[in-house]
């Protein structure tokens, strides 16, 4: 019998360097979309705890390590970086193939992200361990900083090509702006 | 424009959709008869001041909330979880 | 001419331009104003309406005259000559002369103005309606007007960027920097944006000392410290264009412009959407002109913008310059002048009652005795007064209010709130008062924000007061110029009044007053003065007309930022996509997804061809499809049974695991929303399906009804459409198929509507028995990264069997032979009752649309019913978007019965069919309608059917 072959979100599109700017594809073990039902959190962060070695997150955070981390998404919802898992008293759904997971390194990251996003990326409010949904451009997008320039975004799988697309263009901006005058 | 989630803090507008006046969440009992949901559904006051109304965090945090908002000053007065006020 | 020293030009540096294709030479530093300046260059353009020749009036972006076409990739018209840098190699041309600047043939319009006054288009073209299109407006469309267009598509990048701060200063002048350097010092995140290429305001211009040295040392020390701030931010070549809701900013970055070869990929512009806590207005005034008699001859000129050219840009205007206005600001300039070395003719304080000089000025006249005596110049420098900048106080709504003392308006306050206006857009005009000011507003604001700042030390500056006697305007024999841009007249505005215009609402738009590009910021409160005097009002009862973004003109291009080509809207692809397009199959826009249309096989020459053949391989062998543009919603918890039975019109609290239901979706008012197919996966766990086209829009709704409608409810929901790649197989030999793919897996275990886990060649997968085709069909899905390889494995598994993948034409004609629905019949204005599921309603329980869905005249005999259309005379074709009539009723839309919504040509029964919605239409199955298309001109007459045309008792499906 035929075996299928695997294919990542940004096969084909990434990485992409301009000037110090790099975008490259980020993997996970596994994309866990856990949502507590009602009066449900406090197990199920300590099942996460037991689990991975991260609780639940606070709104707009990430909790845990590199390979292991609990980003908060939205309304009552976490997403697992990592190993699988099915916490007890969650609703849990495998999102592994769903998500884009794209990487933005290098000096002038903020300034790239300021061409697509209204968020407030500003140093000191957006930090690192910090979370956010908001919009790439058009596209709904989580944005995770994990240092001082560097950001993840996960965006629809069946965006990325528009979304590489976008971050490319902007950083082409900025470089050469940063080049230029 | 910008909206405070009480989930996310202030946001840009393009983050949001609008569905109308808060009154949405006032659902009548199914016999609540054609009056009440005649009102429910289709009958909105343009008011001239304060108002509240819905709009969603779509391109947010998915939540649904109520946004006091003065129409002629276009001043946002707060917001607060359609499900928090729906209890 | 150029002075043989001075200014902030690098001598160093020579930069050779070009205007109107003759060669001149500048320096780094200057405007392409000061530089024709330099040249000698007075005759810069022909005005808008008679084509007077005109010269540069002002030293900044309030320019009206020196307007110009600039050569670039594609050619910039309208460009104020007076806020373009120069570069090497920079090509200017002039606007609106024919043939030439100093010959222009349309300068005959100025001898017709008796005929072209105020309101003369809506007096002269009134008859015959027909010639306004053909005749009047091409004509003056090309005697009046500014710079062209070049009609080629502008291929340049400009980007659109946010920005977020505690605090926006709008000005870098003395009141600007001052407040700027208040709350940098205080740790608050700031960004000073200024329209100029440097910062310093006015004080660039000027001869003035600050703590005693030049007022530039103080200006360069406040620059270096900003810089060296990180918590500043600095936007030079920025103009904040307008102020909206919630502190948020437009301003537009000239980022390339000023550049002889701009890097790569940088935008020409930038447009900024700045977040602002609160804000600082320091745009400081605009000097303001007199209407005196042929105002408008080249060498007049504001005397701020003398000033600018002698120190700033190191230009003496004219060799022999007069000086006409009072108080300080004519003292300064002729001290200036004098400094310079530039010849002074007069200070003129009084009266000036006329010009002469053919193409430039010459000489200007003023009262002697009862008479007039002349005095030679080249260049007279005008001190009317000055207008604080009020515009962004005014984008809001607010209205300016007027100080007599002054005789200007200023800022009404808390006009934008959160905006605060400091220095000489606040009436403070001595530069003291504008240190101090910024300085005392950027505190208060500091305190608001929670931030202590220490008390700075103010510099020492000039701190002259102002004192003025207005002139606005000189009696005299010629006419007196308000609005240079827009050719308006003190006799328009006068003539205005007499008939009637009193409002200056009315006024603005019979005489076109301050409608040009410059929104009349030299000559409005001119025009109030004047029209005021005419109407016996004082100004503040005249009142103004109101301010409105942007401020200085913006490129469509830049507001428009990112939304050309791909970044118009984002574009979703399949994971089967690649193998799709490398199959040659033309990709069609379903919402945001790209679907294949179909796929062709060798020898086909027509879609029509290849879709027929698609469909006839489904009904005979097998074939794929890619559906999982279907939104697919996790649907979890305790009540998630208890969630869909309200969301749905039927039941799945009692659907059994395993098992999948069709279900149908209403809006509260009693139209169908959405259908599709829910899957129970597991005793607290369902799977929806939407249609694509509806997928967010019902994602949103169950958001709604779960956190506002069922508040208490223990459910939880999730997107998972991403995840999945889905195909259809469909066919006889789907089972077949199948087999060939899965694990341990055989078709008898999986009867209609079953759902299940299956083992995918060894990857965890989901298989659903359910057709949309009518033909015995399965949705398998895997993980997305599988997505393409399981797509290539079953389409070569296919073929292997006679069949092989279809696509959205096919998918269309075979559900259409099914008498399945699409949106294109779930349009938003039909019921249950509509598509024949009006039984889909459950009487047990409520649900969203339920009541309103009983309400007279939303079913009956008087509804637009579904029906199924057949070609039934010589005409064999059938179109969508057709209106039905009674067979020998007059095509008229007060005769319409109904309407045609989908149609395609069946291969399997050899003859178009349609499904469209005709009045009482399920009681009329065998009867002939007339389906006519007023808009293609098809006309055929149609059998009602019933929507099921082929196996209606779906024994192909469930078998």
């Amino acid at each position: 019998m035929a075996k299928l072959i695997a294919k990542s979100p940004g096969a084909g599109l990434l990485p992409v360097r301009v000037g110090s700017l790099s975008l490259t594809e980020e993997a996970h073990d596994a994309i866990t979309c856990v949502a507590p039902f009602q009066g449900q959190e406090k197990p199920v962060s300590a099942a996460l705890k037991d689990a991975i070695g991260a609780a639940l997150p606070g709104v707009g955070r990430v909790t845990g390590k590199a390979g292991a981390r609990v980003a908060w998404l939205g309304l009552g919802q976490v997403l697992v970086l990592g190993p699988p898992v099915a916490p007890p008293g969650a609703a849990v759904t495998d999102q592994s193939d769903g998500w884009a997971c794209l990487t933005l390194e290098g000096p002038g990251s903020r300034a790239v992200l300021a061409r697509l996003t209204p968020l407030d990326l500003r140093e000191n409010l957006f930090k690192r361990g910090h979370a956010a949904r908001s919009l790439l451009g058009h596209m709904t997008c989580l944005f995770l900083r994990t240092g001082v320039e560097r950001y993840e975004m996960l965006v629809f799988r069946s965006m990325a090509a528009t979304a590489v697309h976008e971050l490319t263009h902007a950083m082409q901006s900025v470089a050469a702006q940063r080049s230029g005058a | 424009m910008r909206l405070p989630c009480p989930i996310c803090g202030e946001r840009d507008v393009r983050e949001f959709t609008y569905k109308g006046h808060a009154v949405a969440l006032d659902r009548p009992a199914p016999n609540a008869g054609d009056a009440a949901w005649e009102d429910y559904v289709h009958l909105r006051e343009n008011p001239a001041g304060e108002t509240r109304e819905l709009w969603y965090h779509g391109g947010g945090c998915g939540a649904w909330i109520v946004v006091r908002r003065n129409t002629v000053t276009h001043e946002v007065l707060g917001a607060e979880l359609a499900s928090e006020v729906a209890e | 001419m150029r002075l043989s020293q001075g200014g902030l030009i690098d001598r160093a540096k020579p930069l050779r331009f070009s205007f109107d294709g003759k060669g001149y030479q500048g320096f780094a530093g200057d405007t392409l104003a000061s530089a024709l300046l330099a040249n000698d260059v007075r005759l810069v353009g022909r005005s808008f309406k008679y084509h007077r020749p005109r010269g540069i009036l002002t030293a900044d972006s309030n320019e009206p005259n020196a307007l110009m076409t600039i050569r670039r990739a594609v050619d910039e018209p309208n460009v104020r000559a007076t806020t373009q840098e120069l570069y090497e190699g920079l090509e200017a041309r002039s606007q609106n002369a024919w043939p030439a600047l100093g010959f222009d043939l349309l300068g005959m319009n100025d001898l017709l103005a008796p005929f072209l006054g105020a309101g003369f288009y809506y007096k002269t073209f009134m008859w015959p309606k027909s010639f306004w299109e053909r005749v009047y407006e091409p004509f003056i469309r090309r005697a009046a007007g500014l710079g062209a267009l070049s009609k080629a598509p502008d291929r340049g990048r400009y980007d659109k960027a946010f920005a977020h701060c505690d605090l926006l200063v709008i000005g870098g002048g003395p009141a600007g920097l001052m407040a700027a350097l208040v709350a940098g010092r205080a740790g608050a995140d700031v960004i000073l944006a200024d329209e100029d290429t440097r910062l310093g305001g006015r004080l660039l211009a000027e001869r003035e000392e600050i703590d005693g040295g030049p007022a530039l040392d103080w200006v360069e020390e406040a620059t270096a410290e900003l810089r060296a701030l990180p918590n500043v931010r600095l936007m030079t070549r920025t103009t904040v264009t307008g102020a909206y809701d919630g502190g948020t900013y437009g301003a537009l970055e000239r980022v390339s412009q000023h550049l002889a070869s701009p890097a790569g990929h940088a935008p020409i512009e930038t447009f900024w959407r700045i977040v602002a806590r609160r804000a600082i207005l320091a745009a400081g005034a605009h000097e303001r002109p007199i209407a005196f008699p042929n105002n408008d001859r080249p060498g007049v000129m504001l005397a701020s913008a003398v000033r600018a050219y002698v120190n700033r840009w190191g230009v003496a205007p004219g060799k022999r310059v007069a000086v006409f206005g009072q108080g300080a600001d004519a003292e300064r300039t002729a001290r200036d002048l004098r400094a310079a070395g530039v010849e002074l003719a007069e200070v003129i304080t009084d009266r000036v009652t006329g010009t002469n000089g053919r193409l430039g000025l010459e000489e200007i006249l003023v009262p002697d005795g009862d008479g007039a005596r002349g005095i030679n110049c080249d260049c007279l420098a005008v001190a009317g007064g000055w207008n604080p900048a009020v515009h962004l106080t005014c984008h809001m709504g607010a209205r300016p209010v007027w100080r007599d003392d002054l005789a200007a308006f200023v800022p009404a306050e808390g006009a934008v709130p959160g905006l605060t206006p400091a220095g000489a857009c606040a009436g403070a005009f001595s530069t003291a008062a504008c240190l101090s000011g910024g300085a005392r507003v950027a505190g208060a604001i500091l305190e608001d924000l929670g931030l202590s700042a220490p008390k700075p030390d103010l510099p020492e500056a000039e701190d002259g007061g102002y004192t003025i006697t207005p002139i606005w305007h000189v009696e005299g024999k010629g006419r007196a110029w308000l609005d240079f841009q827009n050719d308006v007249t003190v006799k328009d505005v006068k003539q205005s009044a007499t008939e009637g215009f009193r409002s200056v609402e009315h006024m603005k738009r019979y005489t076109t007053q301050g409608m040009a590009t410059d929104q009349g910021k030299n000559s409005n409160v001119a025009a109030l003065a004047v029209l005021a005097d005419a109407t016996g009002r004082t100004i503040p009862e005249t009142g103004t007309t109101t301010f409105r973004p942007p401020y200085t003109p913006i490129n469509i291009a830049a507001l428009g930022a990112g939304a050309l080509d791909k970044g118009f809207a984002p574009e979703r692809h399949l994971t089967s996509h690649a193998a799709s397009v490398a199959r040659g199959a033309p990709m069609i826009e379903a919402g945001l997804w790209y679907r294949p249309s179909y796929f062709p096989a060798p020898g086909e020459q027509t879609w029509r061809e290849a879709c027929d053949r698609e469909v006839t391989m489904v009904r005979q062998a097998v074939g794929v499809a890619d559906v999982s543009t279907l939104g697919k919603i996790d649907i979890q918890g305790p009540d998630a049974g208890k969630f869909l039975d309200f969301v749905y019109t039927n039941t799945f609290s009692t659907l059994k695991e395993g098992r999948v239901r069709y279900g149908l979706m209403l809006r509260e008012d009693g139209h169908v929303m959405d259908d599709g197919t829910t899957a129970r996966l597991g005793a607290q766990q369902y799977l929806m399906t939407t249609t694509t086209a509806a997928a967010g829009q019902v994602m949103a709704h169950l958001d709604w009804v779960r956190q506002a409608l069922m508040p208490g409810a223990d459910v939880q929901i999730a997107s998972v459409t991403e995840h999945w790649a889905q195909f259809a197989v469909a066919g006889p030999k789907a089972g077949a198929v199948l087999a060939s793919v899965l694990d341990d897996w055989a078709p008898g275990d999986w009867p209609f509507m079953s759902c299940g886990a299956v083992s995918v060649s060894g990857v965890a997968g989901r298989l659903f028995r359910i057709s949309f085709s009518g033909e015995q069909g399965y949705e398998i899905a895997v993980p997305a990264r599988f997505g393409e390889s399981l797509f290539r494995l079953l389409v070569a598994q296919a073929e292997a069997l006679g069949g092989g993948p279809y696509g959205m034409e096919a998918l269309n004609v075979l559900r259409i032979e099914k008498g399945f629905i699409t949106h294109a019949e779930i349009h938003g204005r039909v019921t249950a009752f509509d598509i024949g599921m009006g039984r889909m309603v459950s009487a047990k329980k409520d649900c969203v649309g339920k009541t309103m869905s009983e309400r007279p005249g939303l079913s009956g005999p008087e509804r637009e019913q579904m029906v199924g259309l057949k070609p039934a005379g010589s005409v064999k074709q059938l179109t969508g978007g057709a209106h039905l009539f009674e067979a020998g009723a007059r095509a008229t839309a007060a005769n319409s019965q109904g309407y045609v919504t989908s149609v395609g040509f069946s291969p399997t029964l050899g003859c178009f069919l349609g499904q469209g919605f005709l009045r009482n239409g399920r009681a009329r199955h065998g009867e002939t309608v007339r389906m006519v298309d007023h808009v293609r001109g098809v006309e055929a007459m149609c059998e009602v059917c019933d929507p099921v045309f082929y196996d209606p008792e779906g024994g192909r499906m469930r078998g």
